[in-house]
């Protein structure tokens, strides 16, 4: 899998956040209204207006407490449900192996964000018009396209992040794993070397993947079949029909928004 | 910092007490990251489990304000490893001959010393007297008569530690400091210790056998500290022990060791350098007292106790004693040595300039007054509350949130005249009189509130725990009418000038007048002072030419050189170039350990790691050859790091001249003994001022409820204040759980920047309480609730964060064991901003913590207290 990937050390972040608030700084993002809900992680989702955050997992074992970080952003699929289902080809894959968008080609749709394993894209959608758009992570192309690290990986004070080629990413993050494998993590791995082809976010874990909320072998729904092999041949065909189905998009819409109402 | 922040990549062992590096200083992570990579073992000790004890190898939970307990263990450990060994095992495990010959280890203490152990006074030092006056003021005071040397001139050593022969204690003299040690800290089993600290043995265990491997030659373990370690009743023996442990360990002037403070804010190192403090001048010389008659008076005064004292039996034979002058060293010439003379008039040269004589300069300056008011922050606030301080000028700080009891500080602010306040934004301390409860009817104060310009927009050096001076520029212009606090300052003294020129009358006038002032240059800088002419006064140059010094040597005592601060003095080069300004990315030091020397500048004359001719032998050639700072070779002589001192090695010098490697101290070793400290040569457990214990677990002191707390069971030095009569004194029937109080990563400080900023209002939008599970079940609290915690001062309502992070620990012996739970409270919150508490008054943890101070420093006991909670 060629391209460029970032790499997420979870045994090296200590959750200070600037790269959450580095994202939002770089991508313009506002600064979200938020309540404590008796726990330092905040926003509680990613939203269009946070692309990433990291999460506080604590864990406890035998009296002993472990305070676990991890960060959540779109994880770059090679096999992604959203550019499958996306209709308009808004989201696509750019040629350095990420997940790249144009905002502008966005109906609102919504057919990412139900087929995201992780949960991903998230839109602004107006619940009376239905017209919206989503926002995700976008691996800040405009600024690795330009010789930069990404937003989040240049304000990392501890190396937890990096950013670079994705073999050499792989070759780098499973020494790692092996380094903490002897080192009394007998479950460390490398995640995202398979997932879904192969993600260009990879992690560096020091326990199993799900201690850290991932899920260890990830699928795209029955559905996205439907939507790969029939659907997307129709294409732009299929974009009037949505666009003027107001109604259909409003369900889709709003069965979202119920859900994450749910989540928080 | 003794050390540097890049420098702790190279420690093998880091502990980080009293401090949560993680979260307070992010960066600091980066080396800490890079020193676990090659190895490093990271050990966290903290009340609470935090993002660094997330990182942690070892883990070690504590009651907040006993370190003195968890190190006087590690110490006993280190003692008892030493003694049990034999001699040759000793040397590999531990550098003896840095024990012996670097610290004042074997020097033999006066006769009729005696120690806390002795049961005739339990738990206080000989020459102690209580003191009789009510509070606000200090528990009690020793006449330190006994505490020095048997041989004050010629303080003789301990033979057997010198050649490291002894097997048992009582092959040693007993009044050897080693000795005096162990049978001072031989009571700091690892069972008593458990009792006091609550942390388990085993984890004692783990922690104290990984630190000391530390110890080998070629070993380095660093301490990273902060106001973990300082904010409390004793917190200066705090540090103290840290110091002792690593002086042990042969840890203090080589790479990867030291003892680190961790500054609390970006230039607190810059400001304590140049006198923010009431008690020193710039560069840490001593401030004039009223007892000072003049010039002459006060140098004398200042440099007594200072004289060189040549300790016999060590293979160096020679001390530098910075402070005092001696005729006989050939490094020094002239007339008039003494540094202390050179510094305190190249000073006064720079204030006043052509103005005034130094003698007449001298006169103009206000003395304190030992029986006048007390300048620390707890004393103004006392004299604020007293009526006796009529102005204050609160600049980019706001104790309404950052002071101790600050809700007595807020009432105290209502009595002053006037108030000016400048900051960035509003602040709870400008806006004082809007806060709940307040009655603007009767607030007479004028406030003032000056918008200043922040970072980004203006240019000038700041000073880093590293002691690192690195220059900014401005990035853009300061909005509106706010401006750089240089520039304000400016404008304040032409007026004052102004006005006081004008008054003939006006008391001390030439104070004023004659003051040297003259900052303004062209462009930018026509209209305001010029940060780069400060730099430059600071650094000192001669008067005649205006050529910058180089080095603080080329001081003069006669007035014909300048200096703001000599120890600033080499900031610039002889071409008037600021280095400060260097960027040099180039790592030229030996074996590339990050010194990165022409990366700005740093005091003492850009020695990077201070007291580093202890981290070499006799002969110059590093401990640790993987990380040598210095390194003298016969035909380049030393090279590295700029050595303390240029003289040749102890082997390689001629007798007379071997010179010891702690040059500011009069003996030229350094304190294991330290005698300087105001409740002892050595630290003792003592309880915070509210304590959930009824005996002292060390020296048997029973706690006592009374206001003032009991020599012995507190800290018998301690300052205990009062604001208004009303602060009172919690016991733990009423308060029984330890509260604390910290900051978390995404604010800053009192708030005033970071919860007026959506992006980090957003990441931690209210005041938490946390607490553990066990606690939150008693109390029948739940994730999220509104919570109340109180204090005697005061209550706040937070949100709870229950968490499993926070333990349950056991404490206490026997019969009177008892299970006891933090609470925790960060203390950011206010009143004014986009971000506000949850209660009236803004929910700082201030509003719970007590006005008592430190024995030496006065520095609040923000860290632990007697406190309550519940659901609202």
């Amino acid at each position: 899998m060629p391209g460029k990937a970032i790499l997420f050390d979870a045994t090296k972040c200590t959750a200070c956040r600037g790269c959450q608030v580095a994202c939002k700084q770089w991508n313009d993002l506002k600064g979200v209204e938020t309540t404590n809900r008796g726990t330092y992680e905040n926003p509680a989702n990613l939203s269009v207006e946070t692309w990433m955050k990291i999460r506080f997992i604590e864990e406890t074992n035998n009296g002993s407490v472990a305070w676990l970080f991890a960060r959540q952003a779109c994880m770059h699929c090679t096999d992604a449900g959203c550019i499958n289902a996306c209709p308009t080809q808004a989201l696509y894959r750019h040629t350095l192996g990420f997940v790249a968008y144009d905002k502008n080609l966005c109906s609102g749709c919504g057919y990412c964000a139900e087929f995201c394993p992780y949960d991903i894209p998230h839109l602004d959608t107006n619940q009376i018009t239905g017209f919206g758009k989503m926002d995700k992570c976008t691996f800040c192309q405009d600024r690795v396209t330009n010789g930069l690290d990404p937003a989040c990986v240049a304000t990392c004070p501890t190396g937890a992040l990096q950013f670079g080629d994705r073999g050499e990413l792989l070759m780098q993050g499973w020494s790692r794993a092996r380094t903490l494998q002897g080192q009394g993590h007998p479950d460390a791995t490398l995640y995202g070397e398979n997932q879904l082809g192969g993600l260009h976010v990879l992690y560096i874990l020091d326990r199993g993947a799900s201690t850290y909320g991932l899920p260890v072998d990830p699928q795209l729904p029955l559905a996205q079949t439907a939507l790969r092999d029939i659907m997307r041949p129709v294409g732009y065909g299929l974009v009037g029909a949505v666009t003027v189905g107001l109604g259909v998009n409003y369900l889709v819409a709003r069965a979202r928004m119920v859900r994450e109402k749910e989540d928080r | 910092m003794t050390n540097h922040w890049i420098d702790i990549r190279n420690a093998d062992r880091i502990m980080i007490i009293g401090s949560n590096a993680a979260e307070n200083h992010p960066i600091s992570f980066k080396w800490v990251t890079e020193a676990k990579e090659r190895g490093a073992r990271l050990i966290s000790v903290d009340p609470r489990f935090t993002r660094t004890s997330s990182k942690a190898d070892i883990y070690a939970p504590i009651r907040s304000g006993t370190d003195i307990a968890f190190i006087g263990g590690m110490i006993r450990y280190v003692l008892n490893d030493i003694q049990t060994l034999t001699p040759a095992n000793r040397a590999k495990k531990y550098n003896m001959t840095y024990v012996a010959e670097y610290t004042n280890a074997a020097l033999i203490i006066d006769s009729d010393f005696e120690d806390t152990a002795d049961p005739s006074h339990p738990g206080l030092f000989i020459g102690y007297t209580q003191n009789t006056i009510d509070a606000p003021s200090t528990i009690g005071s020793y006449v330190k008569t006994n505490w020095g040397y048997s041989n004050t001139t010629n303080p003789q050593s301990s033979a057997a530690l010198v050649d490291n022969t002894w097997t048992a204690w009582t092959d040693l003299d007993e009044k050897c400091v080693l000795r005096l040690l162990w049978n001072h800290f031989s009571r700091y089993t690892l069972e008593k210790v458990s009792q006091i600290t609550g942390c388990p043995q085993g984890t004692l265990e783990d922690v104290y056998s990984s630190y000391a491997e530390s110890g080998a030659p070629g070993k380095a373990g660093t301490i990273m500290y902060a106001m973990g370690t300082t904010q409390h009743t004793h917190g200066t023996q705090n540090i103290r022990a840290y110091a002792i442990l690593q002086l042990l360990l042969g840890n203090i002037g080589v790479a990867g060791g030291g003892i680190n403070a961790l500054r609390g804010t970006s230039n607190v190192q810059g400001s304590t350098d140049m006198c923010l403090l009431e008690h020193i001048l710039p560069g840490y010389l001593s401030m004039f007292k009223h007892t000072d008659v003049d010039l002459n008076a006060y140098i004398n005064r200042a440099e007594s106790g200072k004289s060189i004292v040549t300790p016999a039996g060590l293979t160096g034979d020679r001390s530098a004693s910075w402070w005092w002058y001696d005729t006989t060293d050939p490094y020094i010439s002239g007339a008039d040595n003494s540094n202390y003379r050179k510094y305190i008039v190249s000073l006064l040269k720079a204030w006043y300039g052509n103005n005034a004589t130094t003698d007449e300069a001298y006169s103009y300056l206000p003395k304190k007054n030992g029986s006048g008011p007390n300048y620390t922050h707890i004393g103004v606030f006392e004299g604020i509350s007293a009526g006796i301080v009529k102005g204050l000028m609160c600049w980019g700080q706001n104790p309404a949130v950052g002071g101790p009891d600050s809700e007595g500080e807020r009432n105290a602010l209502e009595k002053l005249e006037w108030l000016v306040v400048t900051d960035l934004f509003e602040t709870e301390t400008s806006s004082f009189w809007k806060r709940a409860g307040a009655n603007t009817a009767n607030i007479a104060t004028e406030v003032y509130l000056l918008p200043a310009a922040c970072s980004y927009e203006k240019q000038g050096s700041i000073s880093n725990s590293g002691r690192w001076a690195q220059w900014r520029y401005k990035a853009v212009a300061p909005i509106n009418e706010s401006k750089p606090d240089l520039a304000i300052v400016d404008e304040l003294v032409l007026k004052l000038k102004e006005l006081y020129e004008a008054d003939a009358t006006a008391p001390n006038r030439e104070a004023i007048t004659r003051l040297h002032w003259g900052y303004r240059t062209s462009g930018q800088y026509e209209h305001e002072a010029d940060p780069n002419v400060v730099a430059k006064e600071i650094n000192g140059y001669t008067w005649s030419t205006g050529t910058a010094l180089t080095s603080f040597g080329s001081l003069k005592t006669d007035g014909t050189t300048c200096s703001g601060n000599w120890l600033y003095c080499g900031m610039f080069d002889s071409s008037g170039n600021n280095k400060a300004k260097s960027r040099d990315t180039v790592d030229a030091s030996l074996n590339q350990i990050g010194l990165y020397s022409n990366w700005s500048w740093c005091w003492p004359l850009n020695r990077r790691i201070i007291y580093n001719r202890a981290s070499v032998n006799f002969d110059g050639v590093p401990w640790d050859n993987d990380h040598p700072v210095i390194s003298y070779n016969t035909t380049y002589g030393w090279q590295g790091d700029v050595p303390d001192g240029g003289w040749a090695p102890i082997n390689i010098a001629d007798a007379g001249s071997k010179y010891l490697p702690f040059i500011m101290h009069r003996e030229g070793v350094a304190h294991i003994w330290g005698p300087g400290r105001v409740e002892g040569p050595l630290p003792e457990v003592y309880e915070p001022w509210e304590s959930p214990l009824d005996v002292n677990l060390i020296t048997g002191v029973g706690n006592d409820t009374s206001y003032k707390g009991k020599p012995g069971f507190n800290n018998p030095c301690c300052y205990v204040g009062y604001l208004d009569g009303d602060n009172g004194k919690g016991v733990h029937a009423d308060y029984p759980c330890i509260g604390t109080t910290y900051r978390l990563t995404e604010h800053w400080q009192a708030g005033q920047m970071t919860r007026n900023h959506p992006w980090l209002i957003e990441l931690q939008p209210q005041p938490i309480a946390e607490l553990g599970v066990e606690l939150a079940a008693d109390r029948g609290i739940q994730n999220g609730d509104i919570v109340r915690v109180s204090t005697a001062r005061g209550s706040v309502d937070c949100i709870a964060v229950v968490t499993p992070r926070f333990r349950r620990l056991t404490i206490g012996e026997g019969a009177s064991q008892k299970t006891i739970d933090h609470v925790g409270v960060p203390w950011h919150w206010g009143y004014i901003g986009l971000s506000t508490g949850i209660s009236p008054n803004g929910s700082s943890g201030n509003v719970l913590t007590p006005h008592v101070g430190d024995a030496n420093t006065t520095i609040p006991e923000y860290k632990t207290f007697l406190c309550q909670v519940q659901r609202v």
